[in-house]
């Protein structure tokens, strides 16, 4: 298993379990304002005091939970649609190519940041404005996915043997269509973090006591040139994290694809 | 001609790195002289066009490699080329045309952009010499209206003409050396006697050496002076024409001609080579041919067989190593007149299991805001057809005469936009939902596409019992495996086969799942639509024995759609040849493949390249390509095209006469 | 261009003026609230609400916002009275600037990385162009603007915190808002490409005796870049988009931080109009990407006999 899979298991574990811990993120030490972790320890203080390994834990466990169920709904709503959408056709897939145009005529993460003003801060409003932009990549794959599996041989092949709609669809269709939407997944969690902090960074995002990496690079800035390790901590997990989760959708899309690749003459 | 222009020479190509590197090509020697036609032939995978490649020194980057030989033009070793000097003999003095014209010219640069690439490069020429040279190279390769053409981009061209820029392009260094690599397989049997004849008029008048890369032993036959056949990365065999196709030394190639169905095969079985290709990504102890031999000694598995040299021809087998006895080769003269096999050959049958009258699909072309209609494609104009009960009716045409779409539209799989389809009484354009359904267990269909046809997540038990579940046959999951377990049986694979997927499989043996899948609900009539089509010839004689087998155990009536007509005459008892949306002929087999009514059934049976070298008949040539079906042409549709067109044919559509009894035809010339 | 791609866009269009318009209904907490304070008497929100037609049922608002949509009339700030048209057309040379420099940075790294890449395949020069590229697509912009702030502002002054203040300003923003997408593009080219060298079409270029720099240029890379400049559009968008973030963090005066502004006074008016102009701005700059592709791929341009 490649390092950056590791990695990928160690923030889902970290996002799981840090509620459980016995964390203190809100405790102040007045006399570690600011102090670096190589002065005070772990991962150093914050401009009030608060342990920043502890908020940084805190954070995990926000971009987990928002990642996990943003592209958990996005993902499934999006295949859905977009499945029945190529496979049906007719007026339903004519409703949802139209609504896909609106939804793409935004760019992404601005319609975001419009649904979370709209909705006001807090956790579960960042998933609803996240999940409400994010179905639409995934509708759209899904859509011409099907599309072409509909044409394939095995599916006409089903229907002259007299096999029921939905039969077709779920065995047919779907199965051929996760693959790919599956691989799309893993890129969606990179960009639902990121999305997820930029909108706490601009203070739309999880409300305190809630704590986010975004919100902790938002505060940090304040203080960038005595007290660069408020920045450069919450940062270096995201890119971290970012990273390894890239890595593994790359791992992931070669694995399936020599699975997929069926040898030609 | 006693200098070779190409000598090549123990020439070895391994494809990957590693201790599994594939042996693509292993050991291959041969000459080539100036002006002679040289034909590789073997099936897919042999290792032919890694041959071609190699001379060009165009393999694969970075997996291929040579590892060790010479190829030598005119004495100069190019293997020892630097990379610099190798271009000047890129399209300069070896040209080099493929198999695929669709994909070989660049799409964003025009058809006299890229041939005046190579005058620049290799004559020096540019501007307006340039342009006139362009023009005399498409005039030569027989394109019209070259001066409009050389400024159109590749996708205004039909593939035919694609092939033909590329031979112009290749013309335009003025090569000592040709090298077709299958030029000609992804075109139309009419198209292919074209550009063949275009070749041999071109190499005669430059004076070229051809070498030409093909799997058609008709090919071969009408072109080659001499030949060399492949097998596993080795040529097995070098002869001249005239010897190899008088009697085949090597077994291999004894087996490719009995394996070719042909009219004079009907009612008996095709010879078929049993097994697969070796794996190649390790060295041979024996012969690699031994495995599915039939003259297998305890030498052959021993030691490597040696090149014997026998009155000017080459064979590398141990039969004829010495004392060993050398069996005759199989009778291939005097055909045996085709036999009346199961029932009479020659008429309609009186109650047909399937009638179809007046069927037409036509598709709309919409455009503009509101998608209006503004045209239709004509895919398939007022057809009728008849099968019996057991029979095989054979539906003939070139790609784009809509013969794949008139069999989806009769299995209701694509709704037809008028006409009827009777199967056993009952008129299936009318039956909607559950009816249709239920009824679908009685019609079945076989693809081309081996690949595309099985879903890859599904495991071959599921896709064979995916019919019985839909159709209710087998009333428990254990009585629907017996019977999946016995349909493999029965297509010749093994009960250990039904826990693996598709992709595990080879192009032959998934063909052979895709009919235990049509089996499994007791079909009566089943459409194959060129089913044999993407398989080697040695494959498809398993594949076509098995077919005809079935029809005489089941009693199965067949719909079988190709533009094959060897295939045909081996298999059909009658035969319905399509044209642009319509039939043309239709009448029992040995009426139509030897004394065709219609003038395109005539052209499209002679342009079908012959394995008889000796007999020499003449190609009816067939102007153009086929029209679009969106505007068809005026009166009979193949008028532009027919060599013996009247003026009446530009006005009226022939009515339909019948001249003989049970075969009639559409045209005002005929008879 | 055909009336059926005019329809479709109208119809996007629409569907872009009602979206927004929805979403900024569903805000919760009322307008006039921020107008007048909490602690407004009954009355005068009465009338203010009339004032504003805030009291007609929302199909009436709806048409209302309409027809003042297609006279042009984007309405009027909350905070400071003044149109929003007005505001938009101040801070929009900031954004257009901000953008244009990113753009350029964009392709000046994306074009040579990816391209090279692709030729350099399967060498350490691909390896090393593709690891840049991994990194670029995961730094966020956020932090990275900080950093660069850190390391060129602050520790080396070289460029200026903040602010839209002399010809080295732009530099930073420009530099954070560009590296992601240089990213993205260079692995989008190099894909491109690389399926372009596979082709049989590369095949016969290299069969016609042509070197391999001719190759590249006159027979690979016009085909791989066709689909690339379809994706340029969409960059162009997702920077407009992007200079949200990255106006915040340098306190660049564009529509991004107008946006920003608004959305933490309130005001709605200028949120709705901030939203809706960038994204008919992302819808144009497609179309018009759109057409210039339909102006240089043949098969388009010149449709198919066939």
């Amino acid at each position: 298993m490649p390092l950056s899979v590791f990695i990928v298991v160690l923030w889902m574990l970290a996002g799981l379990l840090a509620p459980l811990l016995p964390l203190h993120p809100e405790a102040i030490h007045l006399d570690r304002i600011l102090a670096p972790p190589w002065v005070a320890g772990g991962l150093g203080y914050d401009d009030l005091g608060r342990p920043l390994l502890d908020r940084l834990l805190m954070g995990t466990a926000t971009s987990f939970h928002v990642a996990a169920l943003t592209v958990s709904i996005s993902a499934a709503t999006g295949l859905l649609l977009g499945s029945l959408g190529g496979y049906l056709g007719g007026r339903f897939d004519a409703v949802l190519v139209r609504l896909i145009d609106v939804f793409l005529a935004f760019p992404g993460i601005l319609l975001a940041i419009a649904l979370a003003a709209t909705l006001g801060p807090g956790i579960d409003n960042v998933v609803l404005a996240l999940s409400v932009v994010g179905w639409v990549g995934f509708a759209r794959l899904a859509r011409a996915q099907a599309l072409s599996v509909r044409e394939r041989e095995h599916v006409l092949a089903a229907r002259a043997l007299g096999t029921h709609g939905p039969w077709l669809l779920f065995r047919h269709v779907i199965p051929l269509v996760l693959t790919p939407v599956l691989v799309e997944a893993t890129f969606g969690v990179a960009s639902v973090i990121i999305a997820e902090a930029g909108l706490s960074f601009l203070g739309l995002g999880v409300q305190p006591p809630a704590a986010s990496w975004g919100s902790m690079i938002r505060e940090g800035t304040r203080y960038l040139l005595v007290a660069p390790h408020l920045v450069l901590v919450p940062g270096l997990a995201l890119f971290l994290v970012v990273l390894a989760v890239n890595l593994a959708g790359d791992w992931l899309r070669d694995r399936l694809d020599v699975r997929l690749r069926e040898p030609r003459p | 001609m006693n200098e070779p222009l190409l000598e090549v020479q123990d020439l070895q190509v391994r494809i990957g790195r590693g201790p599994r590197a594939v042996r693509a090509v292993d050991g291959v020697s041969f000459v080539l002289h100036r002006g002679e036609t040289f034909a590789l032939l073997g099936e897919s995978g042999c290792g032919k066009s890694m041959t071609a490649l190699s001379i060009m020194r165009l393999l694969p980057r970075p997996a291929g490699r040579i590892v060790g030989g010479s190829v030598r033009l005119d004495g100069q070793d190019l293997l020892d080329l630097p990379e610099r000097d190798m271009r000047q003999v890129r399209g300069g003095r070896i040209a080099m045309i493929f198999q695929e014209p669709m994909t070989s010219l660049n799409p964003v640069l025009t058809v006299g952009q890229q041939i005046a690439e190579v005058l620049a490069l290799h004559k020096g020429l540019r501007g307006r010499a340039a342009e006139s040279r362009v023009r005399e190279l498409l005039d030569a390769v027989g394109i019209p209206d070259s001066a409009r053409r050389m400024k159109e981009y590749p996708h205004q061209l039909s593939g035919g003409m694609k092939q033909r820029v590329m031979i112009a392009m290749a013309l335009a260094g003025e090569p000592e050396l040709l090298i077709a690599d299958e030029p000609t397989t992804a075109l139309d049997v009419t198209i292919q006697a074209q550009v063949l004849e275009l070749l041999q008029s071109l190499q005669a008048r430059y004076h070229m050496a051809l070498l030409l890369i093909t799997h058609d032993l008709g090919v071969v036959a009408g072109m080659a002076d001499r030949l060399a056949v492949m097998y596993a990365g080795q040529l097995v065999e070098q002869a001249t024409r005239a010897d190899f196709f008088r009697e085949p030394l090597h077994p291999y190639g004894r087996k490719l001609f009995e394996a070719l169905p042909e009219m004079d095969k009907r009612g008996r079985p095709l010879t078929v080579i049993p097994g697969t290709v070796p794996p190649l990504d390790r060295p041979f102890t024996g012969c690699p041919f031994a495995p599915r031999c039939d003259y297998r000694m305890a030498r052959c598995e021993a030691e490597p067989p040696p090149l014997h040299r026998i009155d000017g021809r080459e064979v590398r087998c141990h039969l004829y190593g010495g004392e060993v006895h050398v069996p005759p080769a199989p009778e291939r003269t005097a055909p045996d007149r085709p036999r009346a096999r199961r029932r009479s050959d020659a008429r309609s049958p009186e109650t047909p299991l399937l009638e179809v009258r007046g069927l037409k699909v036509h598709f709309p072309i919409r455009r503009g805001l509101l998608r209006r209609t503004v045209g239709h494609v004509h895919a398939v104009d007022g057809v009728d057809l008849r099968i019996g009960q057991g029979q095989t009716l054979a539906l003939v045409g070139e790609s784009g005469c809509g013969k794949t779409t008139a069999g989806k539209a009769i299995l209701q799989l694509l709704r037809p936009t008028a006409g009827s389809v009777r199967f056993d009484g009952t008129e299936l354009t009318r039956l909607r939902g559950e009816a249709l359904r239920r009824r679908r267990r009685e019609f079945q269909i076989i693809f081309q596409d081996p690949y595309s046809s099985m879903n890859p997540r599904m495991m071959i038990r599921d896709i064979v019992e995916e019919g019985m579940r839909a159709q209710g046959i087998g009333r428990t999951a254990r009585e629907r495996h017996a019977r999946a377990r016995d349909l493999l049986l029965r297509v010749g694979l093994r009960e250990e086969h039904l826990d693996r997927y598709p992709h595990e499989f080879s192009g032959g043996q998934r063909q052979r799942i895709c009919i235990a899948r049509a089996l499994a609900v007791e079909p009566r009539l089943i459409v194959c639509d060129e089913p044999t089509s993407a398989l080697d010839v040695s494959v498809q004689a398993q594949i076509l024995n098995l077919l005809s087998e079935l029809q005489r155990d089941f009693g199965l009536a067949y719909l079988f759609i190709t533009h094959n007509l060897s295939v045909v005459g081996y298999l059909a008892d009658r035969v319905a040849v399509m044209y642009l949306g319509r039939l043309v002929e239709e009448g029992p087999v040995a009426g139509v493949l030897e004394a065709p009514l219609h003038p395109y059934t005539e052209a499209l049976i002679s342009a079908v390249p012959r394995i008889d070298p000796e007999q020499r008949r003449e190609i009816i040539r067939l102007e153009g390509d086929l029209p679009s079906p969106t505007r068809p042409p005026s009166g009979c549709h193949f008028h532009p095209r027919c060599p013996k067109a009247q003026p009446i044919c530009a006005r009226s559509y022939p009515e339909q006469r019948e001249l003989r009894p049970g075969h009639w035809v559409k045209c005002h010339v005929a008879g | 261009m055909n009336l059926a791609r005019l329809g479709g866009l109208f119809t996007t269009l629409l569907g872009v003026v009602t979206l927004v318009f929805f979403l900024i209904h569903w805000i919760p907490g009322d307008p006039v609230d921020v107008m007048l304070g909490e602690s407004a008497t009954p009355s005068d929100r009465a009338a203010l609400r009339h004032r504003l037609g805030l009291d007609l049922p929302l199909y009436r608002q709806y048409l209302r916002y309409l027809h003042s949509l297609a006279h042009l009339h984007l309405g009027t700030s909350l905070h400071d009275r003044r149109p929003v048209g007005d505001l938009i057309a101040e801070r929009l040379p900031a954004t257009v600037e901000l953008a244009g420099v990113a753009l350029l940075i964009t392709l000046a790294i994306a074009f040579p990385l990816g391209t090279f890449a692709a030729a350099r395949h399967h060498t350490p020069w691909d390896r090393a162009a593709m690891t840049f590229s991994l990194l670029g697509v995961s730094i966020p912009n956020f932090w990275l603007g900080p950093l660069l702030i850190l390391v060129f502002s602050l520790w080396l002054g070289w460029f200026p915190v903040s602010g839209r203040e002399g010809a080295g300003s732009v530099v930073l923003p420009a530099l954070t808002l560009g590296t992601s997408l240089a990213a993205i593009l260079s692995r989008m080219i190099r894909s491109s490409l690389l399926d372009v060298l596979g082709e049989d079409y590369v095949r016969t270029a290299r069969a016609k005796g042509l070197d391999d720099r001719r190759v590249l240029w006159r027979h690979a890379l016009p085909n791989a870049l066709l689909p690339v400049v379809t994706v340029i559009g969409l960059q162009l968008g997702s920077l407009l988009a992007g200079a949200v973030i990255t106006e915040t963090i340098f306190s660049w005066p564009g529509i991004g931080l107008l946006t920003i502004e608004a959305i933490q006074r309130r005001d709605y008016p200028v949120v709705q109009g901030c939203i809706l102009f960038i994204s008919l701005a992302y819808v144009g700059v497609n179309l018009l990407t759109d057409l210039l592709y339909r102006r240089i791929d043949p098969r388009i341009r010149t449709g198919t006999d066939r």
